[in-house]
């Protein structure tokens, strides 16, 4: 092969390349390791991780079982090493998937159109925002002090260069919703989005049809933000959002430290040439057979260029694919009674601790630790091989004394009483 | 092939002038250009243009087009037919496919446009 | 004749929604071991759904079998060559799969105590280390989840440190030969696009740029090899240049896979830039998705990365969130963790030394292909290729032929496509990019389909235009797919 290409070693390929910006030393990277070595490492970093323990930590990444079938289908190598579609006569398979995919989430969520994916819900968010900002040629966004602290951080670095003002509106202390009068005073008359997250950060279930009716009178539109996409098996959908924007990890998608994730934008039909990142369409081929096709492409990068509804180029397919495998297993029963038993289990140990807020919640609350910190409550857990809820200080300052609390079907009766254990004595000691 | 009471502009846009108000569209050689319409955008009434600043696009499959407009003034009206059918512009650029009606602000500003013949050279010539 | 392929029935499949059917299951949860809970009194009536209407309900056996059919009706890494420009589309390799699911990896929640994540935050540390070391720059960040995000952190980077410095200027050049995301990413960043044009030898030049290089320009973003495949051999000087005026110098490390071992952007100048987890580090497309866009930085650029920072004291890691120049956060908690541990496994399986062989091979491929095409293709850029060669379909054309007609017909010799027009500086390109992992023979069988079709587009050129023939769908009408998008299934 180097006789036809005319030369005697691959590096003389490299020789038209100035000295100055060659290396000229190896890499400073040990040699080669083998399969057995590289598995064993990796399983000794995860033996470093109280794996196994269970857990009642959520706040935006959650403990949910994931089917066998999900990492059986996605690991088939026509998906997993597949491409992106472009070429739709040999990318029918995950075109199809996805076309599902946006179908789901559409009956979901109570929305008219979905896209293919965004990267997580923390930068859904901002798409969202910025796509309200393109439909009603306004700057300014009211954002809900209890949607997801990180989420918030991600949106003030996105718009901090997009010269748009960002207003924070409260929760009422006792409910743990809303505070609608700081709403109204967040309200401009450039507000172009009023941003909430139902359940909330705390668990708690907005007002939306309320929320709704606030941004609407005042011109803007309103964006409703889920983390916890199970909620959505019970939960009466966002009807009256403008746009959806979510998190899906909580279907099939390892929490794995963070990601990846994938985050899904959705919308009412009118605005669909605004929806960021990639669209899959049905059509039909040159033999009148149904098919599909990546559509709408001219929002995106690669023709807009500059112009473009976002500089998106992934979808996050595989990932979504997970998703979208979960929600058939599950189906139209299965993610109710999923999400029935999500609640039971939470309002079993909500009834044995202190509660921070009277709002109604689906599977995460705020509990008050009285007598010791919650870093205490969480050290008297782990002894007993559990990791406790989330400490809200980080976050919440207001909130000092507080921990956030999840429980899924993956927790057991005989873990929750440990924690209830634990708040009883405590409550014991505060006396 | 080109209409001899239009004017063009190198961008291939026409107008056309009854009085005070000017009727623009694009050029057959833009449509051809451009391939299967799948898309126009248009401003809304009201939306003032200026000369040489974009008005909107055109959009096929694979490219976005922006419009110039060609004269300064108010859009009076987009074509609705454009909205459903943006086929349409494929098949009849210079009559039932125009895109806007403005009320001309400036409409000296025809006179520096091109002649009907000397488009068809230019465009003959891309 | 094609050697590669041979027509075979494929499963034909429905939507979910069609096969779906009241009452079936795909599921069983354990019996409650709390009391149940009325859903209305907990939460509110008003607050409960009724239903999820026509959500779809299937058996395991249709849902396997569901998914299974329709994988087959996709081309895959796993079936053959994808000769994608500048998407490196290596091998996935089997063994980051199993190690992303090392069950304490992958349960590993991001707010867990940092004493219980010290296992996680090593993987991340070690790929931080491993990157700065390939890039030859003094800082990485992990948290941009993919290439463009990558983008929009660095040049958010930029605009911070220019900001500290008085004045974050207003903008950014780009080659006209760039990836689509670069200027949207710069239009979402608040800066202006300026075209850098390239030369006649398709790369750019210090004595064309300098006149647009302005106290105005904030930065360059370039692609290095650039979009041609092609080594931008004024680099230094085009860095030099930039510097000299404050400006920076941003690159797209999407070709990294030309340099890996051999030249390192930290050393000719680049400021900062971001790596395609997903192409030179060989984590799976996956169809589209997820990836990372790893950042990495030269030491004045530090103080701004997103926060927080990994920190390692006396063998204790932390994260770091004390971090008051920085610009913020790009993504919820630490990075795409799944992909990260992907990279380091194939970091760790090929080592110094393999990574270097593994660059001279993708290169060697790439100008394998070249010399064996040029005959038969338009070679519009003499230069010398790196890990791709562009030609353009000029020749071609004169039959009526265009490159996406090629690459059509392509798929019918049992090929993916090439990169179809793109760059576009190049009229009707096809971008080719083979990577290491092909073999000879893979190349050989893909060389000899362009070859019979340049033929095939002189003698019979109605068969290139519409293919593909042996698909199972044939070309599908994207028109009328733009014209009335049907983007979600509903009841008839």
């Amino acid at each position: 092969m180097l006789d036809a290409i005319g030369v005697s070693s691959p590096e003389e390929l490299f020789a038209h390349l100035p000295p100055e910006t060659r290396l000229n030393r190896l890499l400073n990277i040990e040699r080669g390791k083998s399969e057995y070595e590289i598995v064993e490492y990796f399983r000794a970093r995860g033996a470093e991780t109280a794996n196994g323990y269970p857990s009642f930590l959520g706040a935006g990444v959650y403990n949910h079982y994931r089917p066998v079938l999900v990492d059986a289908v996605v690991s088939r190598g026509e998906f997993l090493t597949s491409y992106t579609p472009y070429q739709a006569e040999i990318s029918q398979g995950i075109l199809t998937t996805i076309f599902e995919f946006q179908t789901m989430i559409c009956q979901l969520t109570g929305m008219e159109v979905a896209n293919a994916s965004m990267y997580d819900g923390s930068t859904a968010v901002p798409e969202a925002a910025m796509m309200a900002m393109r439909v009603t040629g306004r700057d300014h966004v009211a954002v809900s002090r209890a949607v997801h602290p990180e989420y918030r951080e991600v949106l003030a670095t996105y718009l901090q260069h997009q010269d748009t003002r960002i207003a924070e509106f409260q929760y009422d202390r006792e409910t743990g919703r809303i505070d609608f009068a700081s709403l109204e005073r967040a309200l401009q008359q450039n507000t172009a989005a009023v941003i909430l997250q139902s359940p909330n950060f705390f668990g708690v279930v907005e007002d939306v049809k309320q929320a709704a009716q606030m941004a609407h009178a005042a011109g803007a539109l309103l964006i409703v933000v889920f983390t916890e996409a199970v909620s959505l098996g019970l939960l009466d959908p966002p009807r009256e959002a403008d746009i959806v924007a979510g998190e899906l990890q909580s279907f099939a998608i390892s929490p794995s430290y963070g990601g990846p994730f994938a985050g899904v934008i959705a919308t009412k039909e009118k605005y669909m040439r605004q929806i960021p990142g990639r669209l899959v369409g049905e059509t039909k081929d040159a033999r009148g057979n149904r098919a599909y096709c990546l559509t709408l492409a001219t929002r995106e990068q690669h023709i807009r260029r500059e112009k473009a509804t976002s500089n998106i180029c992934t979808n996050q397919a595989l990932v979504a694919l997970m998703a979208t495998v979960f929600m058939t297993v599950y189906g139209r029963q299965g993610l109710r009674e999923l999400a029935e038993q999500n609640l039971a289990k939470a309002h079993y140990l909500a009834g044995q601790v202190p509660l921070r807020f009277r709002g109604p919640f689906f599977n995460e609350f705020v509990a008050r630790t009285n007598g010791r910190s919650p870093d205490q409550v969480n050290e008297l857990l782990l002894e007993k091989k559990i990791i406790g809820g989330l400490p809200l200080d980080r976050f919440y300052p207001e909130l000092a004394g507080s921990m956030l609390f999840c429980v899924t079907e993956m927790n057991r009766r005989e873990h929750m009483d440990a924690v209830a254990g634990v708040f009883a004595a405590e409550e014991a000691l505060a006396r | 092939m080109y209409p001899q009471q239009y004017r063009y502009t190198k961008e291939h846009e026409w107008v056309s002038r009854e009085g005070d108000v000017g009727t623009i569209g694009i050029t057959f050689h833009a449509q051809k250009e451009l391939g299967d319409i799948v898309y126009v955008d248009l401003p809304r009434p009201g939306t003032i243009v200026e000369k040489g600043k974009s008005l909107g696009s055109v959009e096929s499959v694979k490219a976005v087009s922006d419009i110039y407009a060609p004269v300064s003034g108010e859009v009076t009206e987009a074509n609705p037919l454009l909205a459903n059918t943006p086929e349409k512009l494929n098949e009849d650029p210079h009559g039932a496919a125009w895109l806007v009606k403005i009320r001309l602000s400036s409409p000296d500003e025809l006179k520096d446009l091109l002649s009907a013949e000397d488009y068809q050279k230019y465009a003959g010539a891309e | 004749m094609i050697r590669k392929v041979r027509e075979h029935p494929s499963q034909n499949e429905q939507l979910l929604f069609e096969i779906s059917s009241p009452g079936k299951r795909g599921y069983q949860l354990p019996e409650l071991d709390v009391p149940l809970v009325d859903p209305r009194a907990a939460l509110g009536p008003e607050n409960v759904r009724r239903d999820i209407e026509d959500f779809p309900e299937v058996s395991e056996v249709e849902a396997i079998r569901h998914f299974t059919r329709l994988s087959t009706w996709n081309y895959a890494i796993d079936l053959g060559l994808y000769p994608l420009g500048s998407c490196t589309m290596k091998y996935n390799p089997r063994v980051n799969e199993a190690v992303a699911r090392t069950e304490g990896l992958a349960w590993a929640h991001p707010y867990q105590a940092e004493s219980l994540s010290q296992g996680v935050m090593e993987i991340v540390a070690r790929l931080e280390a491993a990157l700065a070391e390939i890039t030859g720059m003094d800082a990485v960040t992990l948290q941009p989840a993919a290439g463009a995000h990558g983008e929009l952190t660095g040049i958010l980077l930029i605009r911070a440190l220019l900001e500290s410095r008085g004045n974050p200027r207003r903008k950014v050049l780009i080659p006209d030969s760039a990836h689509g995301t670069n200027p949207a990413t710069a239009a979402i960043a608040g800066y202006e696009v300026v075209h850098a044009p390239s030369n006649e030898r398709g790369i750019l030049d210090p004595a064309a740029l300098a006149p647009l290089v302005d106290g105005d320009v904030a930065a360059i973003m370039i692609t290095n090899p650039n979009t041609l495949g092609v080594f931008e051999e004024h680099i230094i000087g085009i860095a030099g240049l930039l510097h000299s005026r404050g400006a920076l110098v941003y690159m797209d490390g999407a070709n990294m896979n030309a340099l890996v071992g051999m030249a390192r952007p930290g050393d000719f100048g680049v400021d900062v830039m971001h790596l395609n987890l997903h192409k030179t580090f060989s984590t799976p497309h996956g169809g589209g998705g997820p990836g990372c866009g790893a950042v990495a930085v030269k030491e004045h650029l530090e103080p701004f990365l997103p926060t927080p920072r990994l920190e390692g004291a006396g063998g204790r890691w932390s994260w770091n969130y004390h971090r008051p120049r920085s610009i913020g956060r790009v993504r919820a908690f630490y990075g795409n963790f799944g992909v990260i541990v992907r990279a380091l496994a194939y970091i760790m399986a090929h080592g110094g030394p393999g990574l270097r062989a593994a660059t001279l091979d993708a290169v060697a491929n790439a100008n394998y292909l070249r010399k064996r095409l040029e005959a038969h293709y338009e070679l519009p850029y003499g230069a010398p290729s790196m890990h791709e060669c562009v030609f353009s379909d000029e020749r071609q054309t004169r039959h009526g032929v265009r490159t996406g007609d090629i690459a059509k017909r392509l798929i019918d010799y049992g090929f993916h496509p090439y990169t179809v027009s793109f760059p576009l500086i190049v009229h009707g390109a096809l971008m080719i990019e083979p990577t290491e992992t092909e073999s000879k023979q893979e190349l050989d069988l893909f060389a000899e389909a362009l070859i019979a079709i340049a033929e095939e587009a002189e003698k019979d050129a109605d068969l290139v235009r519409s293919a593909p023939h042996s698909t199972r769908t044939s070309r599908v009408d994207e028109v009328a797919a733009a014209r009335k998008p049907v983007v979600r299934w509903r009841p008839a």
